[in-house]
């Protein structure tokens, strides 16, 4: 059981929730998340660890509700609580030094590149673009400029920011100035856009894969992807990887697996009230 | 699990002494030696839980306290078996399992036909009123590390199993369709996918289902498929029925309920678009016995074909999680094998800290895990009592 602390609606359907986590905030560290399962029938699922407090013991998650087990989350408020919540998963992300990065976030990516930004800005030059469908939709803008040394804001239909997708920006960057590393987290197509765009560059690029998982802890290999031809699980070998190797294509597949269940689930939920 | 560890060292204490008590019939059948008519560990362990979930429990009386606290990793067999028994003897025992549901392999690996879950949950609850503190959703190499828990432990016990699939590294591995046994089962078993939407996991089943792997585990997977409403199942086995390390009994039990039996054929390749929609395999022969003392699958050139399928499950082998090897200093352990090295008693290369069950034998049985918990108790109470 971890109790919720806080609950924000960042927009109308992305929810920030600050939960009690005191063994977990002691050991999370930036690029890792957890396993959560709302309620006793529900699945499994990963959430990235946005921000994590080790003295109040508190983690925060952010999540766009786009099923049934997001929007049954969404709908607990403070004080109640999550069923189960496990980690932290995955290997913390790798921060290097004295380098320019560009931090590239989609959405609720943006949540969960905010920490990494937040520990690499310390010793890098940090550039970050992060993008949403509309205004509404943008989160942690604030957030993000206070670790970022520059910050480009853009929606798809121009209501805020620079009208059009992150990787226009992030083209003009690279052609500008030199970039060592580029940072994606966000949709599959979103990161395999930007991996498209900066190989041309040879800038390193790293993204963190988002596959359907069920233990998190390497035993079921539901979230194998394909990198550089070989099979790795996100869950224990990421998830994040080097862009320029991943199948993102595979990923997005494995990914629609269950669209069917998916929407089923989803549509007896909502009628369901 | 396989059949041959059946007979491995100790099992009739695990089972007449251990957490499945009061069982002692099973005893003359466990002198069997592998080859001879088959134990019927499947029905034994049903029989021991519901003879109990009929007689109700026994609380065993407890030592006295003895002001020592052991942390046991992992709530499967070995771990339910050693924290029962350290229980008894006074010690204070927490078991800290990473899913978020005791159990282990008892719960997300071995199906509600051959061991319903209602047993386990009455063989946890009975560890519970033995004074046992379960943690769930605590992963040890994460959340809590072997040398966080020696600070607060007296003792620590590694009962982790072996979780990890074993895949088989071929083109199209990674198309949506295929799965590993364990994620078929976990879905299944722990997650209840079979009563979705109901619960919220999913399960796709396909009309004709490929199971790779000849042991307990691909009965198992082949037998879910089927009961979940697959239309063909076929088990694919590399040598013949005869080197199949599954209980004849599982082999029998699958057969009877119409699972294909596609012996000597080995898969080479995944073919698919969008999904897994054929495989592509080559024909074998038994050549020279190999080291198992089996005969060695040799391929035959050139007889390749395709067997249309729109689901496949590999299964064929676990392997114990590295994690908790890869994050204890001073916790020696055997690269190749992937396994905790430890001595008959349990006793690893790190003070206070043992092991026993899959995790230190590689994938076996749940009545050699049960044994190995026994045992390992054994030492764990003379270490705690300065012996």
């Amino acid at each position: 059981m971890a109790r919720i602390l806080e609950k924000t609606e960042l927009a109308p359907d992305i929810k920030e929730m600050v939960v009690d986590a005191p063994l977990i905030a002691r050991k999370a560290e930036p690029g890792q998340f957890v396993i959560v399962v709302v309620d006793d029938k529900g699945e499994r699922i990963p959430l990235t660890i946005a921000d994590f407090d080790r003295e109040k013991g508190t983690i925060t998650i952010v999540f766009l509700e786009i099923g049934k087990t997001t929007m049954k989350l969404g709908r607990l408020n403070a004080g109640e609580e999550i069923a189960h919540l496990t980690g932290p998963l995955g290997n913390p992300s790798e921060i290097p030094e004295d380098e320019t990065i560009v931090f590239v976030g989609g959405g609720v990516g943006t949540a969960a590149v905010y920490p990494i930004a937040r520990k690499a800005k310390k010793s890098n030059e940090i550039i970050s673009i992060i993008g949403a469908r509309t205004k509404d939709a943008l989160i942690w803008e604030d957030r993000m400029r206070s670790v970022s040394d520059e910050l480009i804001v853009t929606t798809d239909d121009g209501s805020y920011g620079r009208k059009g997708v992150v990787t226009e920006p992030l083209k003009e960057l690279l052609e500008e100035k030199k970039v060592d590393r580029v940072v994606a987290i966000g949709p599959a197509i979103m990161m395999k856009f930007v991996a498209l765009t900066t190989k041309p560059y040879g800038v390193k690029t790293i993204a963190s894969l988002n596959p359907i998982m069920v233990d998190g802890s390497g035993m079921c290999g539901a979230c194998r992807v394909q990198v550089g031809g070989v099979t790795k699980f996100a869950c224990v070998d990421g998830p994040e990887f080097d862009a320029h190797e991943v199948d993102f294509d595979l990923l997005m597949k494995r990914l629609s697996t269950y669209r069917e269940e998916e929407e089923l689930a989803k549509k007896l939920f909502v009628e369901g009230g | 699990m396989r059949a041959g560890g059946v007979t491995e060292g100790g099992t009739t204490l695990g089972v007449k002494t251990g957490a499945w008590r009061n069982f002692r019939p099973v005893r003359d059948e466990m002198k069997c030696k592998r080859g001879c008519e088959p134990v019927a560990i499947g029905r034994l362990e049903r029989f021991v839980a519901d003879w109990e979930l009929e007689n109700g429990l026994r609380i065993p009386e407890k030592a006295e306290p003895t002001g020592k606290k052991v942390a046991v990793v992992g709530s499967g067999p070995a771990g339910l078996t050693i924290a029962a028994e350290l229980a008894k003897k006074g010690h204070e025992v927490t078991i800290l399992e990473t899913l978020h549901k005791p159990g282990g392999v008892l719960v997300y690996g071995i199906p509600e036909f051959r061991l319903p879950k209602r047993i386990v949950e009455a063989e946890v609850e009975y560890v519970k009123k033995l004074g046992v503190n379960i943690m769930t959703d605590v992963i040890v190499g994460k959340t809590l590390t072997v040398d966080d828990l020696l600070e607060e432990y007296d003792a620590v016990f590694l009962g982790t199993g072996a979780g990890l699939p074993l895949l088989l590294g071929i083109p199209g591995e990674n198309l949506a369709g295929i799965y590993s046994a364990n994620e078929f089962l976990i879905r299944i078993n722990l997650m209840k996918a079979y009563a979705f939407p109901e619960y919220d996991t999913p399960i796709k089943v396909g009309k004709k289902v490929a199971v790779i792997g000849g042991g307990n585990v691909a009965m198992d997977a082949a037998r879910c498929a089927l009961r979940l409403g697959a239309e063909e199942v076929s088990i694919v086995y590399r040598r013949s029925e005869e080197e199949m390390p599954a209980r004849r009994e599982e082999i029998e039990r699958a057969r009877e309920e119409g699972i294909r039996f596609v012996t000597l054929t080995q898969p080479v390749r995944f073919i698919g678009e969008e999904k897994v929609e054929g495989m592509e395999c080559i024909r074998m022969e038994l050549g020279e016995p190999d080291e198992s003392g089996r005969r060695r699958p040799v391929p035959v050139e050139g007889s390749n074909f395709t067997m249309e399928v729109d689901q496949v499950i590999i299964a064929i082998g676990q392997r114990p999680n590295p994690l908790v090897m890869r994050t204890t200093e001073g916790l020696d352990y055997d690269r190749r094998r992937g396994i905790v090295i430890a001595d008959s008693m349990g006793r690893t290369s790190k003070e206070g800290v043992f092991a026993g069950g899959d995790v230190t034998t590689g994938a076996a049985t749940v009545i050699a895990a049960m044994g190995a918990g026994k045992r390992a108790a054994e030492a764990i109470d003379k270490f705690l009592r300065g012996e």
